[in-house]
């Protein structure tokens, strides 16, 4: 008995796991013609042939030395292809595999599959402007320029000879004909579409253009099947996935359930010591299920999702193997969050307002001198993130992109200011997740209200002053990526309800509509009088805006006993 | 850079005189071992746990260095029969703190091999570890031409007093110390040698927190497919050629990576405090075992509310510890 399909192999190593498949589809009676790449020793081919000796259908055919990339690869198909023609002559579809294939469904399945698509062509082919996938920058070119080198051994070569004929402008000429497709290296063809193509009068032709092309095995077949099928159904029956540097993905014992239900009928690339997958597939299995259609779409989101974690990765995860360098990586944090500076200063109780009007989780000065000041007054916080203030300056990027990481899904805000640690300034303003909201002048309040001698507080406020215009400075830098609001604070207490609406609606909060209370201003009275006798003391203080110093200002405020801010 | 390559090479060319071999199995070595390299020193309660654990795994073949154990270390090793296990007597701190022999034992016997090196305490776990042999891994590197992999260093503490719950020989030390920091640790570069240099977890909360420069590096690359020009510079922390320490993505991307279960902290720890600190064979004038003595004397509790509980590699992974990279 000798099935219509014939199954064609290409194998370079783990003979043992090619011997069972082959085996598996002799069983079927699918006839098998097996290439061993050249590269095999001697000893180990005369074993393999040895082996499968017993069994008619396994045929082994002529051996040419596969390079990636190169043109033994098609060589070996072509014979390979050629003798399975002539051997035999039942054989009514060819199926291109290689030694690491592996049959997920029943061989009857694909027989039947097959049968019932006696016409059709299964070999992906799309034209170079089509396809996505090329590594290397190279899919026109790879059929208009030479590659005499390997691109995974002499690289660099590759690279300059590419270059040199790109700089003189060299430019192959693709035979008459032929529009150059590309497309997955395994195929499944008609004896009518192949034997035209390797019968063909033109192919020495043919053979000496694509020698010279990068990566035949992906193109030639592919491209001399457009000129002859009559029905191309451009997809592979082949499960095969690349990983971002264009190495196939490769299939464990953990990925049989995926297998299972992708309904594909091959996949590649199986590790050779997945026993079990090898135990579980080439079994009999008997009943076929149903006459599905391959959906590889589950396997498909699991490989991207990995391609997307190794080239970009979770944003704002800083670890072993993930260590952005400045400017790269697309956030600096995991998560949006609020930094507010003289906010405190302002209101009464603003840390419980804001965290009652957002929801968001309030600290107090974070980068205080002494100790961080997390919310609630923890010492210890998400990820055993401790309070300690040395540890914390000892490398405070980390800690905060830490304390962002740590309570991603939860928005953070904290309090800011002159008298904190000013080291995370530039961190913060080159962070896209960071809202920085300024009140700018705002220190002197507590130091208005304070009980300290006039000459301290003139020091206190010259130096809290240097620090803030230093600040605000790296703020307005034309590197800074986050939301920056700034206000001086005679500009901010003429309307604060409307800017502080301005930012809660920009921290996106739930529940639109819903009345807050807003938080009380505190009692200026004096501010005016204050800063005119700093100015006396000989102090400039100027981020705070002007205040006249006969205090009609803070008369102005006291109207609005309840005010509600809109949300 | 090629300079200090060659001079450590020599070094350990130097060194290997220290070393005596008790038994000498690396003839059964194959072509595609993998291999493990360790210098212990009295671990002998450790080591049963230590060796089931990593034949599990896939390691086909130790190699020990001990270093003048009066405990029992060497006997068992003897009795072992895929442990090659060299005796020396010398100064732990001339040697490098041990890795001069590692390095010459390393460029002797592991060239052309995967070789983990690791501390008796140390545990290595990689993404699909608990369905892929790590041949598994060490396939998927061959065939992403990756020539190192690199971990952090993740330490385990008790839930109590470090006292408190005795460890027992053949015991996997993680039913003890099962809980670890998950989100503290910091990160710079080694502007030297290109490795990262990674500081923080329980130590440097609870040990360190006065002068977090002292804390100990979590920064390790254990697995290598070695070659007889590589070393190591300092412990695991970072190889020559500089390449090889490259084992982090910088441009947003993240390579695969796995951690060093780190059993340190458990109550062995004193012993090996007061040992350490008599022989003064350690790093920085043995900074760190002092510093640990001072504090293990008011017992010390690693423990806080925000601890994580281990539970498999998976969890490592979302919590940001380690990643699978591209491979799925």
């Amino acid at each position: 008995m000798s099935s219509s399909l014939g199954i064609i192999m290409l194998v370079h190593t783990a003979l043992h796991r090619a011997e069972q498949v082959a085996r598996h589809w002799t069983a079927a009676g699918c006839p098998v013609v097996i290439h061993v790449d050249r590269k095999v020793d001697r000893q180990a081919h005369d074993d393999f042939v040895a082996a499968c000796a017993d069994d008619p259908l396994i045929v082994f055919c002529n051996r040419h030395v596969c390079h990636w990339g190169g043109w033994g690869i098609v060589a070996a198909t072509q014979t390979a292809a050629t003798l399975m023609l002539d051997r035999f002559p039942d054989v009514h579809h060819v199926f291109l595999s290689s030694g690491a294939c592996l049959p997920l469904r029943p061989v009857q399945d694909l027989i039947d599959y097959l049968a019932d698509r006696p016409r059709v062509d299964f070999i992906e082919s799309a034209t170079t402007a089509d396809v996505s996938w090329t590594v290397g920058g190279l899919d026109g070119e790879r059929f208009t320029l030479r590659f005499p080198f390997s691109w995974r051994k002499h690289r660099k070569l590759f690279d300059r000879f590419v270059k040199l004929q790109r700089a003189i402008g060299y430019r192959r000429r693709i035979p008459e004909g032929l529009v150059p497709h590309m497309g997955s290296q395994w195929w499944c063809l008609t004896r009518q579409t192949l034997s035209a193509i390797l019968q063909d009068p033109k192919r020495p032709i043919y053979d000496r253009y694509f020698r010279q092309v990068w990566i035949p095995d992906e193109s030639y077949f592919q491209t001399l099947a457009r000129l002859y099928s009559p029905q191309i159904e451009s997809r592979s029956l082949t499960l095969s996935k690349f990983d971002h540097q264009g190495r196939p993905h490769i299939f464990y014992d953990d990925h049989m359930q995926l297998l299972c239900r992708s309904d594909c009928f091959v996949a590649r690339k199986i590790w050779p010591d997945a026993n079990r997958l090898y135990q579980t597939f080439l079994s009999d299995q008997t009943g076929t299920l149903k006459p599905a259609e391959p959906n590889p779409g589950r396997i498909d989101r699991v490989f991207s999702k990995a391609a997307e974690r190794r080239t970009r990765g979770r944003d704002g995860l800083y670890m072993q193997s993930r260590f952005p360098r400045h400017g790269s990586g697309n956030g600096l944090t995991a998560f949006p969050y609020s930094v507010f500076q003289g906010f405190a200063e302002l209101f009464d109780d603003f840390e419980d307002w804001l965290g009652n009007a957002t929801g968001a989780r309030v600290h107090g000065h974070l980068f205080a001198p002494d100790r961080a000041e997390f919310a609630g007054g923890e010492t210890i916080i998400n990820g055993s993130l401790s309070d300690c203030a040395v540890l914390r300056d000892y490398n405070p990027t980390a800690f905060l992109s830490n304390l962002i990481w740590n309570t991603r899904g939860e928005r953070q805000c904290f309090q800011f200011g002159p008298a904190d640690t000013q080291k995370i300034n530039w961190f913060l303003a080159r962070d896209k997740n960071a809202q920085v909201c300024v009140v700018t002048g705002a220190w002197a309040v507590p130091l208005f209200k304070s009980n300290r001698n006039f000459a301290d507080i003139r020091a206190e406020a010259a130096r809290l002053q240097k620090i803030e215009t230093e600040q605000l400075e790296v703020l307005d830098s034309v590197w800074t990526k986050a939301r920056v609001h700034v206000w001086s604070m005679a500009e901010f207490v003429e309307s604060p309800i409307e800017r502080l609406q301005m930012i809660i609606e920009e921290m996106g909060a739930a529940q639109p509509g819903h009345l807050i209370e807003a938080p009380r201003l505190v009692n200026l009275d004096g501010f005016g009088k204050f800063l005119q006798n700093l100015k006396n003391q000989g102090m400039h203080p100027h981020l705070m805006g002007d205040f006249p110093d006969d205090d009609l200002f803070s008369g102005q405020n006291r109207p609005y006993h309840k005010p509600y801010l809109v949300q | 850079m090629r300079l200090r390559r060659k001079r450590r090479l020599l070094r350990c060319a130097r060194r290997r005189r220290d070393l005596t071999p008790v038994q000498d199995k690396t003839r059964q070595i194959r072509p595609d071992d993998i291999l493990l390299m360790s210098v212990v020193r009295n671990e002998k309660i450790r080591l049963p746990y230590f060796l089931s654990y990593y034949r599990k795994l896939g390691i086909n073949h130790f190699l020990f260095v001990d270093n003048d154990s009066d405990d029992g270390t060497l006997e068992f090793l003897k009795q072992q029969p895929d442990v090659s296990v060299w005796h020396t007597a010398a100064s732990y701190r001339r040697a490098t703190f041990g890795i001069d022999w590692s390095n010459h034992l390393l460029r002797k016997y592991a060239h052309g091999h995967w070789v983990l090196t690791v501390d008796p305490d140390e545990f290595f776990i990689y993404p699909f570890c608990d369905t892929r042999p790590l041949r598994a891994l060490t396939d998927w590197l061959d065939g992403t031409e990756v020539r190192s992999f690199g971990t952090i260093l993740l330490d385990m503490y008790p839930e109590g007093p470090i006292q408190d719950a005795p460890y027992l020989e053949g015991q996997n030390p993680f039913e003890i110390a099962a809980w670890f920091d998950s989100g503290n640790y910091m990160i710079t570069k080694n502007p030297d040698y290109g490795n990262l240099w990674i500081q923080g977890g329980p130590r440097a909360r609870v040990f360190f927190r006065d002068r977090p420069e002292k804390a100990p590096a979590l920064n390790k690359i254990p697995l290598v497919k070695w070659d007889r020009r590589y070393v190591y510079v300092s412990s695991t922390h970072a190889l020559l050629p500089r390449g090889l320490n490259r084992v982090y993505e910088e441009w947003g991307g993240e390579k695969a990576s796995g951690a060093l279960l780190h059993a340190k902290l458990i109550d062995t720890l004193g012993f090996k405090v007061q040992e350490e600190l008599k022989r003064g064979q350690h790093y920085r004038g043995s900074a760190e075992y002092k510093a640990y003595l001072a504090q293990l004397e008011d017992r010390p509790v690693f423990w806080c509310k925000w601890s994580e509980k281990y539970i498999n590699w998976r969890q490592l992974e979302i919590l940001g510890l380690m990643s699978k990279g591209n491979w799925a």
